[in-house]
């Protein structure tokens, strides 16, 4: 009787592989930089927390949902920015939104005096905070308008891994920036698909329908279509290369959100009147694909 | 007519419309003051091509479109005096469709987006004129990058998130409950005035009949415009005038927290 059992290689190397969905923002912060690198800025014992969900009774958390960090990636200077799904669904609100969009500029200021310092955001995210509505709308402008301003100077990196998603303001961010790696699980939406369904009516999309959401903004199908540039597995070391090799290209020659003819003649010959499936767009887009 | 339309002929002296564009962008250069200024709106069109963008939405082809129209304005003026861009806001939302999600309108409004800020740090005063809606992502697209926004003082005015059902709807509460808090937390508040408050706004402009605007309620809107994109001039080519105003000072004291001690911190790292 033998009692040692093979298991498949696939089993193994699942079982060495640590996930990056499963950290909390602070270990992908972490993950991100260079071992031992990380220092946090605004870090929990700062206290900043958003004065106005208390005032609606909520309890607030002392890094607002988003990690600041200044390290090195590959040795260089870097910025490392995550948000956390976990608290108010990643949702943008005055404070964390600003922490963003401040750490944003200093990186830039710091590229001005000839530090070069790039960027890596790891974005999860239902969009603005509604409890704080318009400061919620106002530091998101301020956050493009930082971003606009850092990727002129050095590759800004968005990481989209799920399982929240990058939905609403922020996944105009990941249109903005230089380059977007992505998990098959992980999801890249405007609306989120039970806003289009209340919007629009379940005729336009059933949102318990998993497989064609995924479909439409899920990693995989996003990739295939050039709107992102790697794809990635949920591996912790395996997204930390992905941003390392980023950074080595440098910045894109072109940036995904400037080949405006290009989009101008897709939409062209895209006919809205006849329904359209993910496979059809992949396939006619591909040969663009990054 | 829309008010977008409405106001977009009684500044410009256009309807906007575009021999290859869609009829949903309205682009028109005029006189105003002494100078060539471009202006910009997004519009209802019952006739577009895309379904869920007819009601006056930023939908794909506004954001790309709209894109080609801004940077052809950069590159016309990339040698000479740069040409103020003023955008006329009233647009309902951004589009919610399938269609726009496949081939990412996320995109589409990031280029826009970009073309606005980029504009502005060329040097373009970049200006945006609320006089209807500007919601959700259509306030982050048409009026988000703009050196200086300026609003009606009107009811019909509105800039937010969320338009208030949806908004009662995800955040389980009533319409009523929603209204009594916009009465002690400002950012939630869903007149223009609450909104001036945040130091979002250049200026609120009280004008006659907006629906109907006579010609000294136009006047008046011109002298404001120029008033903004001299200010503009004078002032960096970026975001800070809102950070900067006073009623960031009361009520971003928070923003105004972070940005220093981000900075404190960053230094001494």
């Amino acid at each position: 009787m033998t009692t040692a059992t093979q298991l498949p290689e696939e089993v193994l190397a699942l079982s060495a592989r640590r996930s990056y969905i499963e950290l909390n923002a602070r270990a992908r912060a972490t993950q991100l930089l260079d071992p031992g690198t990380f220092r946090e800025l605004l870090g929990p014992f700062d206290r900043i927390e958003s004065p106005w969900l208390p005032m609606q009774g909520i309890v607030p958390q002392s890094d607002d949902g988003c990690v600041v960090a200044k390290g090195t990636i590959d040795g260089k200077p870097a910025l490392a920015i995550a948000l956390e799904g976990k608290f108010q669904g990643g949702s943008i609100g005055e404070v964390c939104g600003m922490k963003m969009a401040a750490a944003l500029a200093l990186a830039r200021q710091d590229c001005e005096c000839g530090i070069s310092t790039g960027a890596v955001l790891s974005l999860e995210s239902g969009g603005v905070r509604l409890q704080e509505a318009n400061i919620g709308e106002l530091v998101i402008a301020e956050i493009y308008a930082e971003l606009i301003a850092l990727r002129q100077h050095v590759p800004v990196i968005v990481v989209v891994a799920g399982m929240t998603g990058c939905f609403g303001g922020m996944s105009l961010a990941a249109g903005l920036a230089s380059y977007v790696v992505m998990t098959r699980q992980a999801r890249l939406s405007m609306n989120g698909p039970e806003v289009i369904e209340q919007e629009a009516g379940i005729e336009e999309l059933d949102a318990r329908d998993r497989p064609l959401i995924w479909n439409i903004c899920g990693g995989a199908q996003r990739y295939a279509t050039g709107l992102a540039d790697m794809l990635v597995e949920d591996d912790a070391a395996e997204i930390a290369q992905a941003v390392r090799t980023l950074f080595k290209k440098g910045r894109p020659a072109i940036l995904r959100s400037d080949p405006q003819e290009l989009y101008v003649e897709r939409l062209k010959q895209l006919d809205p009147a006849q329904p359209w499936t993910a496979e059809q767009i992949r396939e006619s887009w591909k040969e663009r694909a990054r | 007519m829309s008010r977008g339309r409405i106001w977009f002929k009684a500044l410009s002296g256009s309807n906007g419309a575009q021999p290859d564009g869609p009829a949903s962008l309205l682009v028109a250069d005029a006189e105003l003051g002494a100078e060539k200024v471009s202006y910009l709106a997004v519009a209802p069109d019952d006739q577009a091509r895309f379904p869920r963008a007819r009601g006056g939405e930023v939908g794909v082809e506004e954001g790309w479109y709209g894109a080609r129209a801004l940077r052809r304005i950069i590159e016309a003026d990339c040698d000479r005096t740069k040409r103020p861009i003023l955008t006329i806001v009233d647009a309902k939302s951004q589009a919610y469709g399938l269609r726009e999600e496949l081939i990412g309108i996320h995109l589409a409004a990031a280029g826009l987006i970009a073309a606005y800020a980029e504009a502005r740090m060329a040097g373009h005063p970049v200006i945006a004129l609320i006089v209807g809606r500007a919601v959700s992502a259509s306030f982050l697209v048409l009026c988000g990058q703009a050196n200086r926004v300026l609003a009606l003082d009107d009811p019909q005015v509105l800039v937010h998130a969320m338009y208030k059902d949806a908004a009662a709807r995800i955040t389980r509460r009533t319409v009523e409950e929603l209204d009594a808090l916009g009465e002690t937390i400002v950012p939630m508040a869903y007149d223009i005035r609450s909104f001036d408050k945040l130091g979002g706004l250049y200026r609120l402009l009280h004008v006659a009949a907006p629906d109907a605007p006579p010609s000294e309620s136009i006047e008046h809107v011109k002298s404001a415009l120029v008033d903004a994109i001299a200010d503009a001039r004078r002032g960096p080519r970026d975001l800070s005038s809102r950070l900067d105003s006073q009623g960031a000072q009361q009520y971003r004291k928070a923003s105004l927290a972070v940005r220093a001690k981000m900075a404190e911190q960053w230094t001494a790292l």
